[in-house]
């Protein structure tokens, strides 16, 4: 009997240390989840998902706080990735956040307008705008996620959101099968 | 105007499923005809039959999945598959055991999967097997060749056996087991093999007219491989992998084991090999697949033959080999350009 | 004769090319105007250099850029330049692109040439020169040559591979130029030799151009050049892709990722060694190419040296015009790997090798119902790269492209052997050009994705930091004032709240102002 609790109490002792250990040894930095579901989403950092940028909304999605169908630049597309990874039902986009566009935006400055208050600069989530007080400020296309987070902000409504310029080396060629259903349906 | 973009090659076509579809219905022809020759027009009957009921069936299915009908019946896979399902059958067979089968390999065997290009198994092989377990009577009740009997049922005889407006019960003297089933069920009752092929039923080297059968199967088999239809690699292995099990146990036992050469001519070997194994669809894709999957199919077909329940195993070993054949492609990956 | 090699696969099909080789080859007229491209190699855009109003002379740079992959375009005749805009350009997607259209003034007036005996100049020298006459390899792809050879020279090239193969059915451009230019070739492959020093260097050719062969090696006669051979190669497509023919020469695989000089070989197109002899010797860019012109649907068939810029619609004028006018369908490069153009007012560029002018009737236009595969292989017999068609087939179809890179989609060349001899007439190149799109947009986007989360997180703490940095001045600052009011001996209690004070001080002042009035 004695020996019995002893070794039961010897084996979880060790089974503890061992535990422990690894726990120790094998740590995951930051929250895994939460950096799989940051990774699938597109980074607009738009906050139309009610949260304040991408990772926030991760989070979100990581503790059950939010759905996943809240993300419209992501589309179905990021919705599916989702529902994949998530292993959970795949949604339909909630329309209540906004509507998803094939061609992504960019933000433009009318140059001749801006008066360089410096309101866009400070509203833009990835310093995608150039400019100083009392000068032209200008958006870097490049950077721009489209977000339209710098629209409220000007007080003389100089920027514009334009379809992001595609060049010949942005097409695509399409699949045969999607073309055959195209001329069926035409 | 705008035009649909498409992508180069430009060039005509120079090869369609029709094409290869008709080279293998012009290769199944001298042994068609050899069959006919031995047996009487029975197997025509068959054929015939089974196209019809396969041409039906097919474009019925095509109609439900709202496919276009017409391009799909004329390439002939469904022909194909006919005829090979048809001469599997014994040589007179009730209309209704043709149509259910086709129905089988046509509906479940085929269209369930997705149409051309999608079973898994065998369509014809799916058919038989189906027969074969659910009217072992029907399916087991073969006839004597010409040479034997001396008479085979006429054309108009062989149309009214299949409708089934004749008796039976009249030519019962002429049916027969097939020479593999009697060298099963002599090696049952402890006859050593010899003395079973002293009956009139077994030819020189296989049974009585089945044999040059499977003569005539190779020449059609040769013809596929001369016009590219066809690659070696299955049939080579398969026919090896029977070859050299039967050569072995003969070596073994000559008394209980049948030699290589009786196992080669008999039964449906060489059709299944050059015919059956080598659908494509369900087959293996990688040269080096092709040969595992011939062997195994050769393998199983003896193992079927010598230990199993059925006379013949070629269907039960290619549908067992086509579950095997995603595992198979899988790992015999041929390797890229510039990779070690 | 060194022993040859096979590669996987490939396909013998008909040359179709004695039609255009019937004529001697002819400099094609000058159009009323050139279009040229701001971008016609593989790289990055090139900036104009001239304004519209700016007269150019023949050979004048007109566009760069300073990256590194880089091709200059210069004006191939003198002229006015009349536009700089979006034109159509050769292209599969048949979309317009920023072009210079100069107005041609007839006079063929030259720039000044620089001219200095290339035997005195350093290899560094040779390739820079080669690099300012803005030459790209002409076989078809368009990659420029000099950051190609200057990586080749670091690298150490030990065999040298002058491309004459010309495997594709229709294109007899590089058969023309051996036939005459054979010693431009030969020389060009010498300075090639000068800048590389490879201890050997292979010319090969098909067998099915006897007469270029046999000129070449005349011309190898008569101006040697050290560990030098003509091979003749056995015709079969694609032979004169660089992967196979380097495995057909040197029975060696360029290893998966990596590219030919990494394990010490090079290649050239022949068409590329004439056009370095002349940026050498005579201070020439490249300014004009030999384009084939063939096809069934064209008048006569041949080759004409045209000069970039050319609208397609003015060769096939001097090839007599079409045979019927209301169904051509013109393609650029050869049947196997070329692509459709969207009309005949695109211009010729450096990497059009040869117009095709077929009937539209023979080509499959429109998508049309294809047959299921019946997975019989055929494909992997003759796929060059040794990859299985038919599994990537599934894959792009049903747009698993995760699972396309698994079976090695990126190996795929387009040759289009797969799709000639698909018995279901599958166009399976497409569905591998349409995978391969989606996935480099695919990654494009992670790639401003990826940026943009950088970007975020970047500003995320650089607002964190100014806060704290803020909070912390404030702190200091408070701290500041206490310690000072308590040098002063005036405890908190005792000092009058400031707003309250000020507010008293508004009292007063107003009661100060009501008794004043009153």
């Amino acid at each position: 009997m004695l020996l019995a609790i002893v070794t039961i109490s010897l084996m979880a002792g060790l089974f503890g240390l061992i535990l422990g250990y690894a726990s120790i040894r094998f740590k995951v930095e930051g929250n895994p989840v939460v950096d799989q579901i940051d990774a699938l989403l597109p980074q607009t950092q738009c906050g139309q998902c009610t949260y304040a940028g991408c990772r926030p909304y991760a989070e979100a999605i990581a503790n059950g706080e939010a759905p996943i169908n809240q993300c419209p630049p992501g589309g179905q597309a990021t919705i599916v990735a989702l529902a994949d990874l998530l292993d959970t039902e795949v949604l339909k986009l909630n329309a209540e956040h906004g509507e998803h566009l094939d061609v992504p935006l960019v933000a433009v400055i009318d140059e001749q307008t801006c008066i360089g208050c410096t309101l866009c600069i400070q509203a833009c989530p990835v310093d995608a705008i150039l400019g100083a007080a009392k000068h032209m400020h200008t958006v870097i296309a490049d950077e721009c996620t489209g977000c339209k987070l710098c629209l409220p902000p000007c007080p003389v409504d100089c920027i514009d959101m334009v379809p992001e310029r595609l060049t010949i080396d942005d097409w695509k060629w399409s699949n045969p099968l999607d073309q055959l259903e195209l001329a069926q349906d035409g | 105007m705008t035009r649909v973009i498409v992508s180069s090659p430009y060039v005509a076509p120079g090869n369609s499923l029709k094409r290869l579809m008709i080279q293998v219905i012009v290769a199944l022809l001298p042994g068609t005809i050899a069959y006919a020759w031995f047996f009487g027009p029975g197997v025509i009957v068959n054929v015939a039959l089974a196209i019809i009921f396969a041409l039906a069936f097919e474009a019925a299915i095509l109609r439900l999945r709202a496919k276009p009908v017409l391009p799909h019946l004329t390439d002939f896979s469904a022909v194909v598959a006919a005829w090979l399902f048809a001469l599997c059958l014994p040589m007179h067979a009730p209309w209704w055991l043709v149509a259910v089968g086709m129905g089988f390999a046509m509906v479940a065997g085929k269209h369930l999967y997705g149409g051309l290009g999608f079973n898994p198994f065998n369509p014809a092989m799916v058919g038989y097997v189906v027969l074969l377990i659910s009217f072992p009577r029907e399916m087991t009740t073969w006839y004597l060749p010409a040479a034997v009997s001396g008479q085979t049922l006429s054309l108009a005889e062989s149309v009214a056996y299949s409708f089934g407006s004749v008796d039976i019960g009249q030519w019962d003297a002429l049916s027969s087991a097939t020479p593999l089933d009697q060298v099963k069920t002599g090696i049952g009752q402890n006859i050593p093999i010899d003395e079973i092929r002293q009956a009139p039923l077994f030819g020189h080297y296989g049974g009585t007219g089945w044999e040059w059968i499977a003569l005539w199967w190779f020449v059609g088999g040769v013809y596929l491989l001369i016009t590219k239809t066809i690659r070696w690699h299955i049939p080579l292995s398969l026919l090896t992998a029977v070859m050299s099990m039967a050569l072995l146990f003969y070596l073994i036992d000559p008394a209980i084991y049948a030699s290589p050469l009786f196992h080669l001519l008999s039964g449906a070997v060489v059709i299944g090999a050059f015919f059956i194994a080598t659908d494509p669809v369900s087959a293996a894709t990688t040269d080096l697949g092709r040969i595992y999957y011939g062997l195994m199919i050769g393998s199983l077909i003896y193992v079927i033959r010598v230990w199993g329940g059925y006379p013949d195993g070629i269907a039960f070993a290619v549908l067992l080999a086509n579950m095997c054949v995603p595992l198979i492609d899988y790992y015999t990956q041929p390797r890229v350009y510039g990779e070690k | 004769m060194a022993k040859l090699f096979h590669f996987h696969g490939g396909l013998h099909l008909d040359g179709h090319k004695t039609e255009s080789l019937t004529q001697e080859l002819r400099q094609a007229s000058l159009p009323a105007q050139l279009i040229l491209p701001l971008r016609q190699h593989i790289g990055e855009y090139n900036k104009p250099l001239v304004d519209v109003g700016n007269r150019v002379l023949k050979g004048d740079v007109i566009a760069t850029n300073s990256s590194l992959i880089c091709a200059a375009v210069h004006a191939p005749t003198s002229g006015i330049v009349s536009a700089i805009g979006n034109y159509p350009v050769p292209h599969p997607s048949g979309q317009p692109d920023r072009c210079i259209v100069i107005d041609v003034d007839g006079k063929d007036e030259a720039a000044e040439t620089d001219i200095i005996d290339p035997q005195d100049l350093e290899p560094d020298e040779l390739i820079q020169r080669i690099c300012r006459a803005g030459i790209v390899g002409l076989g078809g792809a368009a990659f420029p040559t000099s950051p190609k050879l200057a990586r080749g020279k670091m690298h150490r090239v030990d065999t040298l591979i002058i491309n004459g193969v010309e495997c594709e059915p229709y294109i007899t451009c590089d058969d023309m130029l051996m036939r005459h230019y054979a010693a431009e070739v030969i020389r060009g492959s010498g300075y090639l030799q000068q800048i590389l020093r490879p201890q050997t260097t292979l010319i090969a050719i098909e067998d099915n151009k006897p007469e270029a062969i046999a000129t070449l090696r005349q011309a190898l006669a008569n101006h040697p050049l050290a560990d030098t051979e003509i091979i003749a190669i056995p015709t079969i497509y694609p032979s004169g892709g660089e992967k196979q023919l380097i495995q057909i020469l040197t029975g060696k695989e360029v290893p998966h990722g990596k590219l030919a000089f990494d394990i010490g070989l090079l290649c050239q197109n022949v068409g590329t060694c004439g056009a370095i002899t002349r940026a050498l010797e005579q201070d020439q860019p490249l300014i004009s190419r030999i384009v084939t012109c063939t096809g069934d649907n064209i008048q006569q068939p041949g080759n004409w040296e045209v000069r970039f810029g050319t609208p397609i619609g003015h060769l096939i004028e001097q090839a007599g015009g079409y045979k019927n006018a209301d169904d051509p369908y013109l393609v650029m490069g050869g049947p196997m790997m070329g692509f459709a153009l969207s009309g005949d007012s695109l211009p010729i560029v450096k990497a059009s090798n040869c117009i095709m002018v077929m009937h539209e009737e023979t080509i499959p236009h429109a998508p049309g119902y294809h047959d299921e595969c019946i997975r019989c292989s055929k494909c992997t017999e003759v796929c060059p790269a040794q990859l299985l068609p038919q599994q990537l087939y599934w894959h792009a179809r049903a747009k698993a492209y995760d699972r396309t890179q698994e079976f090695n989609l990126f190996d795929c060349i387009e040759c289009g052997c797969c799709s000639a001899v698909c018995p279901s007439q599958i166009p399976l190149v497409q569905y591998y050009r349409a995978a391969k799109s989606e996935i480099r947009g695919a990654h494009k986007a992670q790639f401003k994705s990826d940026r943009a989360r950088a970007r975020f997180e970047f500003r995320e703490k650089r607002l964190l930091l100014k806060q704290q940095a803020d909070e912390e001045r404030r702190r200091l600052k408070r701290e500041a004032l206490k310690k000072k009011q308590l040098q002063r001996g005036v405890s908190d209690d005792a000092m009058p709240d400031p707003v309250q004070a000020a507010l008293e001080r508004v009292k007063e002042r107003k009661k100060a102002v009501e008794e004043e009035t009153r």
